[in-house]
């Protein structure tokens, strides 16, 4: 315990009442100097690094105005719809709490995005924040599975439909699988009792488990210190500056520099944010589906179910695994197999183990059906990225210091993303189908291949301190 | 590289054709006149919507007394809106029993509160649907109910509005299929202008009953952009006070 300090009698009224709590409870100002006024955050970021400021932004939108929906929803499939519609017209101010949550969920994927990227651009990920990133990716995937939860709230025709088709998909794993879609459903179609645990897990569970996994990302971040555009360890710099003879030389106070930083991202976020609210909460049809302004029915199916488009580039992924994909994959593993048999310097148990494995995938791929396998993919897609600190094997870990060809590489990663993503809104079609198998094995070439890739060319020397303009 | 690039655009331009090809479009939608704002249309529009709709259709969302908005008094929707039996903060149901108009008409009349959101979609606005819908009606005597609509080919609603416009017959290219144009058999009340004039107020008064809130929420919303922007001119320069010093 810290030791009692006194105050002279003299002192001002807020001193003595700051020397009062200080004395009873002193983690609340370590916790505000280890966090805020003495963690030093390189000086150098840019434009990408604001997006984490804001992903916790929208995270306090999104409890703030679920606290308030809660209080005026109906969890039950024959009042759920009638109840959003009542919020949009009955409760005043309903309509903006309603649109800042729906616009507020688009928003939070779209922050999210952009901080993922950075990560990937200035390589966030290395040694040693390593578990930074995987909160991070844990905490994505919490997200995917509070917005899938969420969408069927509103019990229009593409909650309802959406759910139909993602949670079917369960029942494609063998053996477990259509128990543990009933387990989910707990009904044989999406119904009340689907709505009713969604909502439990849409409102509690998965907001509590999202809560801690951004305390853990954040803690952890504060323990290793914020990497940078450089991708250079300042802790490993000079010591030394106005504000602490033990910090590093390139390192700024978080408060006050970094919170007006993120002020002014804030300010600028919420013009485009409240743009959308106010002057087109649909978003032309992506952030509220128009067929979700049709009640749910069982009966009739719509004639396009697409996820929310969020969603898409996995669900395109998903739908690129047709029977001839699955022996494209086959292919790829049988090839992946002999290339560590033949080409790598392995022991030769290492050797057997592979050829084994291989086999035995191989075998299991043809024996199961596709639908499983597209099922496996778009998981992984999600479960690849846990890995990436393990898979870049670049020397230099920010983009500035790479080959030049790197940034094509990432290019045609990012713009395969986005076909995905649109392909993943159009209605199946022959030629998506052949460009969304494509992109599928770019998007997974791009990280199985990594160790390859991002070892090769030659990385432009990297500075000893961090490239600083003042401004 | 830049191969690769330009072949998945190519590609992305082969997708979107081909997704539009497939949408099977009957006609074009026409583009909905804007009433949202524009009080007596929507009057009009909700008058019509009262004595032509609400007989089959519900609003089931909507209530009475909310068409204060649109400049009625309390009053006035009392005698001219109201059926006798319904009370000012009631919601707009159908007089028709649900189960004889399933019968009837072989499926349930969709509640209209939120329908003009529903309806849009790739050929325009829900409005604009709307629009060429109930402009889009003509006699077919091998359907059931006698009426046919182009937009919606078999659709299972008659042309409630055929006194207004009176009756029209469709013409279709012989060999192609495709729709060539209408002939008016019988007049209407109205003319063909005065129609489509009403039909937009109609509409305007579907659209508008969507979202109730929607002038409200484009009004406040100049306001909090405009104060964002004071704010966010007042952050930059609060940044750039503290950041002046770091070197």
């Amino acid at each position: 315990m810290a030791e009692f300090k006194e105050i002279s009698p003299n002192a001002s009224a807020g001193a003595k009442l700051t020397n009062w709590f200080e004395n009873r409870f002193p983690t609340m100002f370590d916790a505000y100097r280890v966090h805020m006024s003495e963690y030093y955050a390189p000086k150098n970021f840019n434009f990408w690094y604001i997006f984490g400021s804001l992903a916790l932004l929208v995270l306090v939108i999104q409890i703030v105005t679920g606290i308030f929906l809660v209080m005026h929803y109906k969890p039950d499939a024959a009042k759920a719809f009638e109840s959003v519609e009542y919020i949009m017209r009955d409760v005043p101010w309903g309509w903006l709490i309603r649109y800042m949550h729906s616009t507020g969920a688009s928003a939070f994927f779209i922050v999210v995005y952009l901080h993922m990227f950075r990560g990937l651009l200035y390589g966030s990920y290395r040694k040693p924040r390593e578990l930074v990133w995987i909160f991070g990716c844990a905490i994505f995937l919490a997200l995917m599975g509070e917005a899938f939860m969420g969408y069927l709230l509103p019990w229009g025709q593409m909650s309802y439909w959406g759910a139909q088709v993602i949670v079917n998909l369960f029942s494609a794993i063998p053996f477990i699988g259509p128990d543990l879609a009933l387990l989910i459903r707990g009904d044989y179609v999406v119904s009340d009792a689907t709505l009713n645990r969604f909502f439990s897990f849409h409102v509690i569970a998965v907001p509590l488990v999202l809560l801690g996994l951004v305390v853990a990302h954040l803690l952890a971040l504060h323990d290793v210190g914020s990497n940078n555009p450089d991708g250079i360890e300042i802790k490993k710099g000079p010591k030394g500056n106005r504000w602490s003879a033990t910090a590093p030389a390139d390192g700024i106070p978080f408060h006050p520099y970094y919170s007006v930083h993120d002020i002014f991202g804030v300010c600028v976020f919420l013009i485009v944010f409240t743009a959308v609210i106010f002057f087109a909460p649909e978003a032309g049809g992506y952030f509220l589906e128009y067929n979700n302004f049709i009640p749910a029915d069982p009966l009739v199916t719509p004639a396009h179910i697409a996820p929310v488009w969020y969603f898409t580039p996995f669900y395109s992924m998903l739908r690129a695994i047709t029977t001839e994909m699955v022996y494209v994959l086959v292919a790829c593993v049988v090839l992946g197999a002999a290339f560590g048999v033949f080409k790598a310097k392995l022991p030769g148990v290492f050797k057997g183990l592979i050829a084994v494995a291989a086999a035995v995938t191989v075998a299991l791929m043809l024996a199961i059906d596709a639908k499983f396998w597209g099922v496996v993919v778009m998981g992984g897609a999600v479960i690849i990225l846990f890995f990436l600190p393990w898979l870049d094997c670049s020397p230099a870990r920010s983009i500035r210091y790479r080959p030049t060809w790197h940034k094509y590489v990432y290019a045609v990663f990012v713009v395969n993303f986005v076909i995905l993503a649109y392909l993943g809104v159009q209605p199946p079609s022959p030629v998506g189908e052949r460009v969304s198998q494509l992109g599928t094995l770019i998007y997974f070439g791009f990280f199985l291949l990594m160790p390859w890739w991002s070892a090769k060319g030659e990385p432009k020397p990297v500075p000893d301190r961090v490239t600083y303009q003042a401004h | 590289m830049k191969k690769i690039i330009l072949s998945f655009i190519a590609a992305l331009g082969l997708v979107a054709g081909a997704a539009h090809a497939a949408g099977g479009a009957t006609i074009a939608w026409d583009k909905a006149p804007n009433k949202t704002n524009d009080l007596p249309a929507l009057q009009n529009g909700a008058k019509l919507f009262v004595n032509y709709c609400l007989g089959c259709h519900s609003a089931a969302f909507m209530r009475y007394n909310r068409l204060q908005d649109i400049g009625l008094t309390e009053q006035q929707i009392k005698d001219n809106l109201l059926l006798t039996t319904d009370k000012i903060g009631d919601t707009m149901k159908a007089t028709i029993d649900p189960k004889q108009a399933k019968e009837w008409f072989g499926a349930n009349p969709p509640d209209l509160t939120v329908i003009a959101r529903s309806r849009a979609g790739a050929g325009g606005s829900g409005a604009d649907y709307l629009y060429t819908f109930l402009r889009s009606f003509y006699r077919d005597d091998a359907k059931a109910t006698g009426w046919n609509n182009v937009l919606f080919p078999n659709v299972g609603m008659p042309h409630a509005l055929w006194e207004l416009q009176g009756e029209r017959r469709a013409t279709f290219d012989e060999t192609t299929h495709a729709f060539k144009g209408y002939e008016q058999i019988t007049p209407g009340k109205m003319s063909a202008q005065e129609y489509d004039a009403a039909i937009a107020d109609l509409v305007g008064y579907l659209q508008w009953m969507g979202e109730p809130a929607q002038n409200t929420r484009v009004r406040i919303g100049i306001w909090v952009l405009a104060f964002l922007f004071v704010t966010t001119f007042l952050a930059w320069r609060l940044n750039a006070a503290f950041w002046k010093d770091v070197k």
